[in-house]
Order: C-alpha cells, then structure tokens, then sequence
C-alpha cells in the first residue's frame, strides 16, 4: 500500500496538484494496479534481456543539413502569454 | 586547524558546432531574433519526433578520441526528466548508463610536474533554452523564454575527482579547452555559453581516503571565477568542518560580485530525473572503422605540440607548455615563426609583452591588433639596431593599441636608435661636465656610479642612445 | 442509392463514371452528419469548408481527365490525436482545447497526397488512455449499434464515424487495442500495423513504443487501400521501419487454402463472454472449411501482457505528456503565482483523471528505488511475451483471437473500475507489446452487438493477414450489416 506522502511525493515529480481526495483515490487504485503488476515478479528474468525497441533498428541518422524555421509569428501563435517575440511564464523561484 | 585536502572533480559542458541542432534542422547560428531559430521538433511541439545529427555523433567521437577516451561500441539516447520552463518536452534527451565515452585522461602540468586527471565520461545531450529577466531570478515578476538555443548539441564531459586543488582545476579547463579547441569541434567560448562548467567540491583531512560531503557550484562564468569560486568553497568547507558543523550535499551558486558561494536549495524538490532509454530514438552500433577514420583525421593536440616545440625548437617544457596552452596562441606564435626563426626571442614576447597587455585589456589573441607579421618585423628591427629593446616595447604598445606597422611608429615618432658616435659622445661630455662627483666616485672603483651616467645620457637621448655605445664612450672618456 | 453505407472502392468507381461528383459526395456525408451528431457525437471538429475546397479540386482533376487515385474524393475522418496544421488538434484533452498545429503528421500530409477529403476530427479518450472513449475530456461518444453502450475506445470517435457512414474510412492509433476494440464494438473492420509501418511523426505520443496509427474501413479491401496510402518509410521518425511495405490490395485474394493458423487457447477460455467465444468457434469453422489449417496453440506469458502493458505505457506517458505545461501553447490555469504553481495547477485543470492516474503510475515506476523492481522488470516479461509470438509463428501463419473479451459494454459500467477496465485489453495488448500487425473483422453479432474476431500476423506481413480476412468477408456478409440508427 502506498502511503499518502508517497502519492504526495509522486504528484510533485508529475507536476499534479491533488486534492485530499484524489490523494486517497490515486492511493487506493495505485496501490491496487501496482499489487496487480507484483505479478510480474511470479517470472524469473534473470537471464532475459529488456526490450526497449521492437524494431531492431539502429543508427539513424540524419545529415547536418539545416531545414526552413517555422516563423516566429506560427511559433508564438498558440502561446498563452508573450512579450514581443518571447514566451512570458510568471517568476520562476 | 587540521590540515585539509580538497577533492574537486568538474562538469564541462561544450556546444558542438555543428550546422545544424543534435535533433531537427534548426540552425545552430548564435544570436538571431529570440525564438526565430526554432521548428516544431525543437520546440517540442505535440507529435514531434527527434532524429539525430550524424556529425554530432563524429564530432563527440572527435572529442572522445582527443581525450583518451574509449569510444563505445553501443550506446543510446536516456530521457532525463526534469520541469523547467527553457525546457520545451520538459525532458532533456541526454545519455546515462551508457555514454557514447569513457575511461579518458589529459596530462596538466601543475608546479613543473605532470599530473593525470581521469576523464569519467563523455555524452551527447541536448542544450535547454534561455530565460530572460530583469534584474535577479529571484525578485522578477515574470520572465521571458527563447527557444533559439534548445536543441544545440552539447557534451558532457565528466572528470574523476581527481584534483586537489583550485590551481589544478583551472589547469585542467585550460588544458581541456585547449584539447578541445585543436580538434575543432567547438569554440569553447565561455562568454557565449559554448563552453561552461559546474565543479563538485569536497575536503577532507589529509591522509583519509573517503570523500567529504560534496557541493555542486555553478554559475562560473569565466576561467578565473572558476578558481575563485572552488578557493572560496573549499575555505567555506573547512570553516564549516572546523566549527563543527557538517557539509551540507547541494548545489551552490557562485555569486560573482559579492565574491561567494551561495545555496541554491529550492523550496520543494527531490530530485529524481527518472531516467529511461528514449523510446523515438533507436541505439548506436558504433563501427569501428568509422572511429579509426575519425582518430586518424585528428590534429596536432596541445601535448604532441609542445613536444614539438621542445624537440624541434628547443624551447623550454615551460615556456612550450604556455604557448601551447590555447591553440589560438600557438598558430600566434607559429605564424610569427615563419617570418622571423628564432622561437624562443618570439616565445618571450608572446609569453611577457604581448600576453600583458592581452591579460589587462581583456582581449583574446585572435582580436589582438597586432599580427604575427607585424610582430615580426619589430623583431628584425631590434635585430638591425634599429630600435633599442626598451624603445621596441614602446612601439610595441603603440603596435597593440593602433595596429600600426612598427616601421611606421618609429618613422612618427623619430624613435630611431642613434649609432652616431658625434652625437653620443656630445651628450656624454655634458653629461661628465654636469655630475664631477659622481664621475670621482667611479674612478675611485664604484663601478654602479656608471650606471646613474648611463641612465643620465639615455634620458637625455629619450632612449634612443645606443646603450652599449653609451657605455663605451663613457668608460673611454673617464 | 445512400451515399453513406457504400465503401471506398465503390464510390472510387462512381466518381470516375461521373454518377456522382466529390463535391456531391462530401456534401451528403456532411447532410449525414450533421442528422447524426447530436445522437452519436463521433467530431470533435468538423472541417466542413476545407472539405468542400478539397473535394471541389478533385471534381477539377475528374473533368479534366486527370487520373485520380483509388481513394481520391473519399470523405475520412482523422482521430484528434494526429496534427493538422491550421486545425484544432486537442487529444480529447483540455490541456489542448486551443491547439492549433502550426504543422501536419506525416499520415496527414499523405491522405491530403492521396486527395482524400478529410471531413473531421474525432473524439478519442483523452491522449488515447481508455477503451470507452468516455475518457474524452469533452463528451462521451455513442456506439452506433446501441447508443446506450460505448463505442469502445480510444478511437472510438474514428470507429463510429464509419460504422455509422459519417465518413467512408477514418485514422486511428493504437497503443493497447485501440483501434481494433472499438473497430469489434461497431462493426467495422480495423488494423493495427506493424510498429514501424506508418509514421508516428505528428501524432501525439501516447507510449511511443507501442503507438501505432492504422486504418478504420467498411470492409477488408478499403483498409487495404488506406494502408498503402498510410505507410511507408519517414526520415522524420527514427522508429520508421526502412522497407518492408507492399502493395496491400493485391493480397486480396479469396483463397486461404494450406493457411496455418493457430488460435492460442489464453484466448479460448472462461475470461471470454460465452457469446464471443460462440462467434469466434463459427468463424473458426468457416475458416476451416475454406482449407485454412487450424489448431490450437499456446502464449504462455500473455496473462503478464495487462501488468506489463500498464507499467511501460504510463511510464513512456509520463515523460510525454510532461510538455503540457502552460507555457509555449494549450491551456494556462488563471493567475499562477509561480512557474511551480503554474504547472502544477494547469496541469491538474487541463488533464483528466484517467491521464493523471496514468501519469502517477507512470512517475512511479520510473521514479528511483522503483526503476528495476517494475519499469526494467516489465521490459524483461515484453520480451517473453515476444518470444512467445515468436514460437508461434514458427509454426502457424497467423494467430486467430477475439478482439474483446466481450461486445460493448454499457456506458459508465466500468468507470469507476480502473484495474477491472485495464484487462479488458488482455487481447489486444500483447500485440503492440510485440510491434504486430493486427486487424479486427466483424465477424458476427451478440444480443445485436457486432464482435470482431482478430487476426494477428507476422511482423510486415500484413499482406496474409488482409488476404484471410479478405476470404472470410467474401465468404460472410457480417460486414454488410448496418446499425439501427
């Protein structure tokens, strides 16, 4: 079981806001999907290798050869907020 | 006070300079319009997908091979996840558990003595964007970002703890940059950003072998705030120790106007970077042939040039280690060889004049006003009796301020030698008639009396006498 | 003769006879779809005026005699996850309910080359998390069949749209089944390609390295159409397979004798509702009296597929949907105090509580001291999993399996439920942890609900798979039922 300092901690790392009652919801339903995932472990993988890609790909690459920019006008125009031609975000600290 | 040693290891980020960013086609031209060199795989707009720069990937190998790494044979791209608004995906596409190279080392030479400092590992990264505020961090209402650098392809290059002290690690930048600079792959400008550095510090009582506490100093933003800023950590360190108190592991900032380090711990944060192999990128099989291609188009780095310059020049493992410091000074220095083949008399003024007045006009070698031409015909000017060597370092300032030719400053200013004998010996004659006691002391044995006579003729000439005529005529005369 | 029920391939012919013009065309699926959305809601935008513009240039290239393509003027509809520039793109998300795509996804870009008429954008489950489509942060979507129960999901939006002849063909994405669930759900045929087979560039990633964009049809044939249009190598996905890729319409071929194909016996069992299990024995039969070889075999670690899947997908959406922010576009919460405070409100107003239960399950497993134990341990059991396809079709041709355990379920039946809804996608997910190609057939009818039965291939060799699925419609006609609307 998930404590509730841990959802805390988790929804921090996320970037979440949860309130006291979707803390103990996600703790509740977290805590029953990860009990659930525990299955898992019923398999020894000790020799088995981590399929991150099921493609074996490998080596793509591009050349260095520069592209057309969108325009600043197409960049800033689903911005929330702008000053000129930067993205305006309030105080960081 | 017990008697501490500090151990310091740095983080030195250098942009790449490729055409083109490490994950899109967005140029990587510095300056530009804010968020006018942006497309929307760097922007991390939704549905964007990165793939990789090639050249980046050479030019990391480049960068490897020149620092004794080995370079992997396979290797990949991690996700670093961390919330920043300059960071568009707010992840960094960076390298972890298997940088692209490891194992390396450069020599530095540290009090006439070679010493060995382990390179941990390089990886390739993307660079974040800029913010931008009014006044502090800290006190702005609101701040502004640009994009146009997100995206740039960088390197990370990570050293062993394994200086000692901040003269070693200043060294060690130096020697880096310098390593760096010959291979080609980057400017390594510290006031543009393209080359920055974190150092990790910790002391310990001398003889223990665990490491103290270490803290993260950022924020240094030149070579020398980089010593001032490891000095004043590893004393605030023991004071700390000394007191009784314990360091605390965090990242510092370097305050340069107050001259200190200061804590950067933020209000709610646990850092966990989570990690985890890029899912749109695929691995890296490095080909081996393609590495040996690459180590085989490598320059001439710093150590086999001051090799050369102590086995082929027969300068000093001193005096080759300086001018080799930076590879703008030693094509400097070279470039004046052509035209004029005595290294060690341009050693001299490249290490003492010129590397004086670089140092107090804040100016580098490569916008200096004087060319390695110019340089050297002041030399041939010395070497014709021309100018004396106290009036050549006035023409040689003059040189350096107004890029004029030597020639020319001496024809202005009529700072020609005088080698005529009638003219010396007039002056000399005035010069005994005006000082008898002194001329009685010299021909009563004290030969520093010569010296103040000497100096009379030279003032009375404004330098330009002849100093060994003047001294003869004023032997011959007494 | 109704427009709306006709495929691809048909329309194809009446255009080129000059029976009906494109513009004729899209106006009458408009005519339909503005008569059906207020019961069945499948748009999230309408895209009615360049539509128009669009089916009036292929109407210029007709009476000039140009050659048109086979899919030339065909009204589809594209999932809202999938970026058209200068159209609202929102992911079923409020994060992005104002986003407008300054750039096309490649499959975008390829339908408009292929002059398909894209008549819309539809409703999906928030960034593609869920099978119901009632995870979709604007309103629930009705399956056409019986508007009380879902349309399946994420694509649910795509898979009524054409089940319900609001579009002739559409575009889904399929991370865990979504394509091919809400394809079994109304009644329409749907394929997940092969990981790798059509590019993802502009498709907003949901897990990237199950993420899958692949056709919804009204039959085998324009799924085969589409797919030739959708895939093929893009310089602008690093996971885009470089060949493979083949002209999918000539598989069609009404023979599936000396076919082997095994039905895995995970699939056969007591997790499945009886009424499936009676629709796939039939499909089995009539397969088998076709000439197809069928036997039963075996995936032994398909049961691991549910932990596994919902440990690698939250964690890569974790990392994906991390760029919903508030800065640089979508939703920004009012009045933030900070830059901390303004991520963290925007980002708990703008994402449903699907998505951030996803991304909590997500940060954990990634999160330190937990990497090993879930995240690297569920990278070791997909690769078992893909060892078992692996054995398998060292066998069999193709493996034969529901698509859903069950027919679609009643609205708001499993909402409350994550885990329980979480396996309904024992049958789908172990195909996108293995980068298959699958494909969804109706293939017969439960208390009135069409049931699909899906066919899982080789990778790239969706070719055998559109040629046995190709063989049972034209030897069955489940396909050519319409949904009592």
């Amino acid at each position: 079981m998930l404590t509730i300092s841990e959802v805390e901690h988790v929804a921090l790392l996320g970037r979440l806001e949860l309130t006291g009652e979707e803390k103990k919801l996600y703790q509740e339903q977290l805590s029953a999907i990860l009990e659930y995932a525990k299955k898992l472990d019923d398999l020894d993988t000790g020799d088995v290798l981590p399929t991150a890609h099921v493609l074996p790909l490998k080596n793509v690459f591009r050349q260095d050869e520069a592209g057309s920019h969108l325009e600043s006008e197409r960049v800033l125009a689903n911005a929330p907020e702008r000053d000129g031609n930067f993205f305006k975000v309030p105080k960081i600290v | 006070m017990a008697d501490y040693e500090a151990v310091i290891g740095l983080e030195v980020h250098v942009e790449l300079k490729t055409n083109t960013k490490i994950f899109c086609h967005s140029t990587t031209a510095f300056g530009g319009e804010p968020n006018t060199h942006v497309c929307p795989v760097c922007l991390g707009l939704p549905g964007v997908l990165p793939v990789l720069n090639k050249r980046v990937v050479e030019y990391a190998i480049r960068a490897g091979l020149a620092l004794n790494c080995q370079i992997a044979g396979f290797s990949k791209f991690d996700r670093k996840n961390y919330y920043y608004p300059d960071l568009p995906k707010n992840y960094q596409i960076s390298q972890y558990d298997l940088p692209l190279a490891e194992h390396g080392f450069i020599d530095i030479d540290i009090e006439g003595q070679t010493k060995r400092i382990g390179i941990t590992r390089v990886h390739m990264e993307e660079d974040a964007g800029k913010l931008v505020h009014q006044g502090s961090i800290s006190t702005t209402p609101y701040s502004l970002v640009d994009y146009n650098r997100t995206g740039v392809p960088l390197i990370e290059i990570v050293s062993e703890p394994d200086m000692r002290s901040p003269e070693e690690a200043r060294a060690y930048l130096d020697k880096l940059k310098a390593i760096i600079q010959y291979t080609g792959v980057s400017d390594c400008k510290m006031e543009e950003g393209s080359l920055r550095c974190d150092a990790n510090v910790s002391v310990r009582p001398r003889g223990r072998a665990e490491f103290g506490t270490r803290a993260e100093i950022k924020n240094m933003n030149s070579f020398r705030a980089l010593q001032k800023a490891v000095a004043y950590e590893i004393e605030r360190q023991i004071d700390v120790l000394e007191e009784g108190g314990r360091v605390v592991q965090e990242t510092r900032t370097w305050e340069e106007n107050k001259g200190i380090t200061m804590s950067m711990r933020s209000k709610e944060e646990a850092h966990d970077y989570r990690y985890f192999p890029d899912p749109d990128l695929v691995p890296m099989i490095i080909d081996r042939d393609w590495v040996e291609e690459i180590r085989a188009s490598l320059p001439e780095l710093p150590g086999q040039r001051k090799e050369r310059y102590v086995r082929e020049l027969g300068l000093s493992p001193y005096d080759a280690e300086v001018l080799t410091t930076t590879k703008e000074t030693a094509d400097y220095f070279e470039e004046c060889l052509k035209s004029y083949p005595n290294a060690k008399i341009i050693g001299n003024w490249v290490m003492g004049e010129l590397s004086r007045l670089l140092n107090a006009g804040n100016i580098e070698i490569s916008l200096c006003n004087i060319t390695p031409g110019q340089l050297a015909d002041m030399l041939k000017l010395m070497d014709k009796g021309t100018i004396s060597g106290k009036i050549a370092k006035t023409v040689f300032e003059e040189m350096f301020d107004s890029g004029k030719d030597p020639e020319q400053i001496v024809k202005e200013k009529g700072l020609m030698q005088i080698s005529d004998e009638g003219a010396i010996a007039s002056e000399v004659d005035r010069v005994l008639a005006d000082n008898p006691k002194v001329v009685e002391d010299y021909r009563a044995g004290k030969e520093k009396a010569l010296g103040f006579l000497v100096g009379q003729v030279m003032k009375a000439t404004r330098g330009k006498a002849n100093p060994d005529l003047v001294n003869k005529l004023l032997r011959d005369k007494m | 003769m109704e427009l709306h029920y006709m495929t691809a391939r048909a329309l194809h012919g009446m255009l080129k006879n000059k029976e009906v013009s494109a513009e004729e065309l899209c106006r009458a699926y408009f005519s339909r779809i503005e008569n059906l959305e207020e019961k069945l809601k499948s748009f999230i935008t309408l895209t009615k005026t360049q539509a128009l513009e669009q089916a009036r240039r292929v109407d210029a290239k007709i009476k000039q005699g140009q050659e048109i393509g086979p899919l030339a003027g065909i009204p589809v509809a594209v999932k809202d996850n999938m970026c058209t520039e200068g159209v609202r793109t929102t992911c079923s998300s409020k994060i992005l309910y104002n986003f407008v795509p300054p750039y096309s996804a490649t499959v975008v870009e390829k339908i408009q080359g292929a002059d398909m008429v894209i008549v819309g954008k539809t409703n999906m489950d928030e960034f593609a998390m869920g099978s119901s489509t009632e995870n979709s942060g604007f309103f629930n979507t009705s399956n056409p069949w019986d508007t009380g129960r879902v349309p399946g999901g994420s694509s649910g939006g795509s898979a009524v749209s054409v089940g319900a002849g609001e579009a002739v063909v559409a575009l889904g994405s399929d991370t865990g089944g979504s394509i091919r669930q809400p394809a079994s759900f109304c009644g329409v045929v749907g394929m997940k390609p092969t990981y790798g087979a059509v590019s993802r560039y502009g498709l907003v990633a949901f897990a990237s390295s199950l993420d899958q964009i692949g056709p919804l049809a009204r039959d085998v044939t324009d799924c085969a159409s589409l797919l030739n249009v959708i895939t093929g190598h893009d310089p602008r996905d690093s996971t885009s397979a470089p060949g493979g890729y083949r002209d999918y319409t000539s598989f069609l071929v009404d023979d599936v004798r000396g076919i082997k194909i095994g039905v895995p016996r995970e699939y056969t069992g007591g997790g499945i509702d009886a009424g499936v299990r009676q629709v796939i024995a039939q499909a089995v039969q009539k397969l088998s009296s076709l000439g197809a070889e069928i036997e039963e075999t075996s995936l032994p670690h398909v049961e691991y597929a549910v932990p596994c899947y919902y440990i690698i997908a939250p964690a890569e959406a974790s990392s994906n949907l991390a760029r919903y922010d508030g800065v640089r576009y979508g939703y920004r919460v009012e009045a933030p105090g900070d830059v901390v405070d303004m991520f963290k409100r925007t980002r708990s107003l703008g994402f449903g509580s699907e998505v951030k239960r996803r991304i909590m399950l997500g940060t954990y497993a990634l999160s330190s001291g937990y990497y090993d134990a879930y995240y690297l341990k569920a990278l070791k059991v997909r690769t078992l999993i893909k060892q078992d396809f692996d054995r398998a079709f060292e066998k069999f041709d193709l493996l034969l399996a529901p698509t859903s355990p069950a027919p679609a379920f009643r609205k708001g039946e499993n909402i409350n439920d994550p885990l329980q809804m979480y396996l309904s996608d024992i049958t789908t997910i172990p195909v996108n942890l293995a980068g298959l190609p699958g494909i969804s057939v109706p293939a017969g009818f439960v208390d009135g609900l069409p049931v699909g039965m899906q066919l899982i291939g080789k990778p790239f060799d969706e070719g055998t798979l559109l040629k046995v699925a190709y063989s049972f419609e034209q030897n069955t006609d489940h396909h050519k039922q319409t949904p009592p609307l």
